[in-house]
């Protein structure tokens, strides 16, 4: 059995997990399995009816007091045991924080081998390889696993399009799993989510998107950046390592722990194109790089590139959309 | 506090890869590496925790022998000593042979806090803190932007002119309060007793840099070198490593810096239709 491990908290699925699906229905056409998706957590039955109508065997849900709030000492222990009634040949988590948070962990108690932030599934010649970035991007790895199953397999954010589900002529079946967790196994004690500061900037709405990363090299150039932007009618954001610096606020980052953006032009001005980056902005539409390194990773997904110095690139374009 | 850091060492940013003859690994020959940078901000971290509440700062790495290179470094911002687990097979080793490696060799000391970036720059499975923490039998929590400890869990400096070194936890429960990051901007408190192990984010503080100072006094510290036993089967293989499969048909604007950005607006006017 394929199991993918749905992510849900207060009944509202992480829409991660349908990209998650896609993944596993990929696999289970290359390897013959069956697909099991699981709902860990409380008050699952509306997100367990929602991923129903995907086309997978069955949806089951593991429902347990002690799975909310989250914590990785309840979710491993929980998982164990379910992935083991399942009888798993994978077990398929979208890479969200949470799984980077327990996956690990599950994996290590059960002695098995876990492949992090995949992006495709590649078959053939008798073994199923999972494609994943290393070294920022720089290079891809198919990466086999090794040993007894389950495997563990995260899915990148991103790596396969939701709309690419394929859905089921009728609902799947929905069970629940009973499962023994002794509470007193938790040591972890959460306390709710927050904001840090009111998001006074939601780049989300933006049309036109100027980033700046670690090629604009010291803070007072980020006025040549604020300069184009003015000139496109664009917000201005930044790559992570620009706002830890404080040299934007944080609420203008873009990638995985800051926003999620989707202009119609997203101009990534010395900008590498570190995956944490990437999936915060690569559904925009028209993404231009301009970069002094060829291979920089951004141009992967850029349409337009500019390979050179942008303290010269940039007072041109200003100077050429002002023509 | 007898505090734990784990760093790789990783090739630097400028590096440009090139592959080994059966294109499993890269060619390590032509590489320049460097701290892994999440590791630096946890190395900060530590530094700023012995700094507040007393104790001893011990630096793990796991690699081949080059390794020593990030190791000093971490000794001259002010880590007291180090373990090195040395062996070439660790250069390229899955997040499991690595984890299993440290935890056999930091096990004894008995540390009460681990701290390592949240994942390495080379091969990036953000899986080695997590691991290790199962395999010490610790708590855990991962992508901290902040640490702390409250002050009735400090083990007592007085009397023990050495702080603890070489003696073993005292046993005594303390609690950690660490503030984890979440997507979007979110965060969360999470509090766990002592031992644990954290991951750090990158930015969680201000990084600092090696005194005169601080150079010359790390060549008189301590490394205490390690030898694996024979490792832990591998979990994963890498069956082949290349350059990137474009997405996207990339159209490279060439020329001149005006001539380039003459064109670029153009296509962006006419051909992408994204600006007026």
């Amino acid at each position: 059995m394929i199991v993918v491990i749905a992510e849900q908290r207060h009944g509202k699925l992480n829409r991660a997990t349908w990209e998650t699906i896609v993944g596993a229905q990929q696999l289970a056409t290359a390897t013959s399995t069956p697909i099991a998706v699981l709902v860990p957590g409380v008050n699952t039955a509306g997100v367990a009816s929602e991923l129903a109508a995907a086309q997978v065997q069955e949806v089951v849900t593991l429902e347990h007091a002690a799975l909310e709030p989250y914590t990785p000492d309840g979710f491993t222990a929980a998982l164990q045991e379910a992935v083991t009634q399942l009888q798993a040949t994978y077990v398929l988590l979208p890479h969200t924080y949470q799984t980077r948070d327990f996956a690990p962990k599950l994996a290590a108690r059960m002695d098995r081998a876990l492949v992090t932030d995949v992006t495709g599934v590649k078959s053939g010649s008798g073994q199923t390889a999972f494609v994943r970035p290393m070294f920022q991007g720089k290079l891809t790895a198919d990466v086999v696993p090794q040993g007894p199953a389950p495997h563990f397999i995260t899915f990148q954010i991103g790596a396969y399009r939701v709309d690419q589900v394929a859905k089921g002529t009728a609902a799947a079946g929905v069970r629940a799993l009973s499962i023994d967790l002794d509470a007193s196994v938790i040591r972890e004690k959460p306390e709710p989510p927050f904001q840090q500061a009111k998001q006074a900037v939601d780049l989300s709405q933006a049309e036109r998107i100027v980033s700046v990363g670690r090629g604009i090299k010291e803070q007072a150039n980020i006025a040549i950046a604020q300069q184009l932007a003015d000139a496109l009618g664009a917000e201005i954001a930044a790559s992570r390592p620009i706002c830890d610096a404080g040299w934007l606020p944080m609420e203008r980052q873009v990638g995985s722990s800051g926003q999620t953006v989707a202009p119609k032009l997203y101009l990534a001005l010395g900008i590498s194109g570190a995956i944490q980056h990437l999936v915060g902005m690569k559904g925009s539409s028209t993404v231009v790089a301009i970069n002094k390194d060829a291979d920089a990773p951004i141009f992967e997904i850029a349409d337009y590139g500019i390979v050179g110095d942008l303290f010269e690139i940039v007072p041109a374009i200003i100077e050429a959309v002002k023509a | 506090m007898k505090i734990a850091v784990c760093i790789k060492q990783v090739p630097t940013r400028e590096w440009q890869p090139r592959l080994n003859d059966d294109k499993t690994w890269i060619r390590e020959q032509d590489a320049s590496f460097e701290m892994n940078e999440p590791d630096a901000y946890a190395l900060e971290e530590a530094l700023r925790l012995k700094e507040k509440h007393g104790g001893e700062v011990i630096v793990c790495s796991a690699g081949p022998a080059r390794v020593a290179q990030v190791i000093r470094e971490a000794l001259a911002r002010g880590a007291d000593r180090a373990i090195q687990v040395e062996d070439d097979g660790l250069a390229s080793a899955d997040a499991f042979v690595t984890s299993g490696a440290l935890a056999e060799a930091m096990r004894e000391d008995s540390f009460d806090l681990v701290l390592t970036g949240l994942q390495s720059d080379d091969q990036g499975f953000a899986q080695v803190g997590v691991i290790l923490a199962e395999r010490l039998g610790y708590p855990h929590a991962t992508i901290i932007m902040e640490v702390q400890v409250s002050p009735s869990t400090l083990r007592e400096p007085q009397g023990h002119p050495e702080q603890g070194r070489g003696t073993t936890s005292s046993g005594q429960v303390g609690e950690l309060r660490v503030k984890r990051e979440l997507e979007g901007g979110w965060f969360q408190w999470v509090a766990m007793p002592l031992p644990a192990v954290l991951t750090i984010q990158s930015g969680i503080n201000q990084l600092r840099y090696a005194t005169l100072k601080g150079i010359m006094a790390a060549k008189k510290k301590e490394i205490r070198k390690v030898q694996p036993s024979p490792a832990t089967a591998p979990k994963q293989k890498i069956a082949s490593l290349y350059a990137p499969e474009k997405g996207k048909k990339t159209q490279i604007i060439g020329g001149s810096p005006a001539e380039a950005a003459k064109e670029l607006v153009r296509r962006l006017r006419d051909e992408a239709r994204v600006i007026s």
